[in-house]
């Protein structure tokens, strides 16, 4: 798994298997962990690395000392085999029903949004990372670059975002020297969904905006790219008006292709010189730690999106400049500061393009406040002056 | 108010209304506040050096800075327990790093180390705030604030422990001159940002219980890391 290579995770389904094992070998499974803790002998990872400890540290602090209807002995609980875990940096990270209450809460709470237009993909997201209560960070960074042409927005616990935007840029660089041209969106997003199952049901919380622009390769797209045309329910509606959206945008204003020429193919041909046109173009993901994964034009996460969905949905069409782009990603942005306590601070705009990312200046929304509050006072006067003239 | 004298035996809604289940913790909290404040060419790493638990004091001289590097210090505040452990791993991993490399870790790639480090324990986590202060390759002062799973970034000051939060905002004004209309931004020196983090402490020490007794102080610079420990309130 890739997160075990980086953390020295385990993978949760390969744990229950070892942990079937009785007490003793408990012995040898620490003996053949000190020879594998070497960093070089071990292909599994290189941050695997062992402190010799005690036999009974080896059990899990939740159970020690405590009597549980489960079990009888409370201390030497090796015949437990599912709570059985070492506390030591050869941590198993599986899913405990009775998992630690934790003494400090995580950091939650932020508004990120993007959209899809003809200029490319527009994404926006606050700056506050908030710790129930208390902003921890005013200026934190929630979107991401993964590489030139793939930009992740995060929101959730900002850790695990954090990390997980790591893995995945690790592996789209694996794939892309292995493959020899890099990983669309929609395979990135496919392997950040594939990555974050065994992690269900875990109070592991990424959901994250997988904004990019995909090259022109063609050859072999019509595979991948099949699955949107007949996808399953849950993306089929939005993924198939975007196909509609975008033959109509592609048959209206692309000369290259004139409809005449498209009339006269068949159905399925037809199907193939749409591919063809979606397979370069600008993507937008949506994955989730519960398992989703979107495709979609306009998406907003986070306990701000109500807010800004209002504003998105009012202005954003397929014929939006770049310019009114990123002031309707703003002012959504704003307006989602302005009403949600755990979004704030300041605005962080990047905008995706055929040639990569570009990164706007992060605008302090304090100064947007206080323009318009000029405004309105501005306004008031006026309409003042209007109804004292008459 | 009569009747409680007419029905003795009768619970009331403020008596005790049956047993408790108490589950063992694994956490405590040992307080203690530690800041980090990065200049041009220096970097500060402070510490109150009290070791409390609940309403005792188990330590009144128990620093929270702990030496890495020539470069690089780092300070843990939450639960001592889980404190000593990670500075013990951080300590072996760096060693492994200079047998490896023939290289001491900079303080970024600590940082990154650390990350990762913290995140291996994503669902049993190490209870400890951490900030590492220190001096980048370039010689100018870096300081990475963590949460407690693994999130970090590079901030110019950072608070953390018991009284952050009464200290953050503190520095927010004097350090980033926020919060503040017309005022002319002064580059720190290494003298007035010392000074700042005595007052600032003296400050948390009076405000918050589990902060006091002594401030350890580590400025490190290019010549060394240089450490002062200054009385505070020991009440």
């Amino acid at each position: 798994m890739a997160l075990q290579d980086i953390c020295n995770f385990q993978s949760v389904f390969e744990d229950r298997l070892t942990t079937e094992y009785p007490a003793v070998p408990h012995g040898k499974k620490i003996a053949s962990n000190y020879v594998s803790g070497l960093p070089f002998s071990n292909n599994k990872s290189l941050f695997h690395f062992y402190i010799p400890v005690a036999e009974y540290l080896d059990e899990s602090p939740i159970q020690f000392g405590q009597i549980s209807t489960v079990q009888n002995c409370s201390a030497v609980s090796s015949e437990d085999p599912f709570l059985t875990s070492s506390s030591l940096p050869t941590c198993l990270p599986f899913a405990s029903s009775q998992s630690v209450p934790l003494p400090f809460p995580m950091a939650h709470g932020t508004t990120t949004l993007a959209f899809m237009f003809q200029g490319g993909v527009m994404a926006a997201a606050d700056t506050r990372s908030s710790c129930s209560g208390l902003v921890a960070c005013p200026a934190s960074q929630k979107i991401l670059p993964i590489h030139s042409h793939l930009v992740g927005l995060t929101s959730g616990t900002s850790a695990d975002c954090a990390l997980w935007k790591r893995i995945l840029a690790r592996e789209l660089r694996l794939y892309q020297l292995r493959h020899g041209r890099r990983l669309s969106t929609s395979g990135a997003a496919k392997l950040l969904s594939h990555m974050l199952h065994p992690f269900k049901g875990t109070e592991l919380c990424v959901a994250a905006t997988l904004c990019g622009w995909d090259g022109g390769e063609v050859d072999d797209g019509c595979d991948y790219h099949g699955g949107t045309e007949t996808g399953p329910g849950s993306r089929g509606e939005t993924t198939k008006n975007q196909m509609t959206e975008q033959k109509n945008f592609v048959d209206s204003t692309n000369a290259k292709v004139s409809l005449a020429k498209d009339e006269r193919f068949s159905f399925s041909q037809q199907c193939s010189i749409r591919k063809k046109m979606n397979l370069s173009g600008p993507r937008l993901f949506y994955v989730c730690s519960d398992g989703t994964r979107l495709r979609g034009m306009l998406f907003s996460v986070g306990s701000g999106s109500p807010y800004a969905y209002s504003i998105l949905d009012q202005g954003v069409h397929w014929g939006l400049t770049v310019d009114e782009a990123k002031s309707i990603a703003r002012e959504a942005v704003y307006r989602a500061t302005y009403r949600d306590a755990y979004s704030g601070n300041c605005v962080d705009m990047y905008h995706i393009t055929s040639k990569g990312w570009t990164r706007r200046n992060r605008e302090d929304l304090k100064e947007e406040y206080y323009r318009e509050k000029e405004r309105r006072k501005h306004e008031k006067t006026e309409r003042r002056d209007v109804a004292f003239s008459d | 108010m009569f009747q409680h004298f007419g029905d003795p035996g009768k619970m009331k809604d403020y008596h005790y209304t049956g047993p408790v289940e108490h589950k063992f913790s694994p956490y405590a909290f040992n307080g203690g506040t530690v800041l980090a404040v990065a200049g041009e060419d220096f970097a500060i790493v402070a510490s109150d050096t009290r070791l409390s638990e609940g309403y005792s004091i188990h330590s009144r001289d128990s620093p929270k800075c702990y030496k890495l590097t020539d470069t690089t210090v780092i300070g843990c505040s939450g639960f001592h327990g889980d404190c000593l452990t990670l500075t013990k791993i951080i300590d072996a991993r760096l060693k492994m790093y200079k047998h490896s490399n023939n290289k001491t870790m900079t303080s970024g790639a600590i940082a990154a180390m650390l990350s990762t480090i913290l995140y291996s324990r994503r669902f049993f986590p190490y209870y400890v705030y951490n900030i590492i202060g220190g001096l980048d390759e370039e010689g100018k002062g870096a300081v990475y604030s963590f949460d407690p799973v693994g999130s970090y970034q590079r901030d110019t000051y950072k608070a953390g422990g018991s009284a952050s939060a009464m200290l953050q905002p503190l520095l927010d004004n004097q350090i980033g001159f926020k919060n503040m209309e017309g005022v002319e931004h002064v580059p720190l020196t290494k003298d007035k940002a010392v000074q700042l983090v005595k007052d600032v402490f003296i400050s948390a020490a009076e405000r918050d219980v589990y902060t006091g007794d002594a401030l350890r102080v580590c400025v490190i610079t290019k010549e060394g890391i240089n450490e002062e420990t200054i009385p505070l309130r020991k009440d």
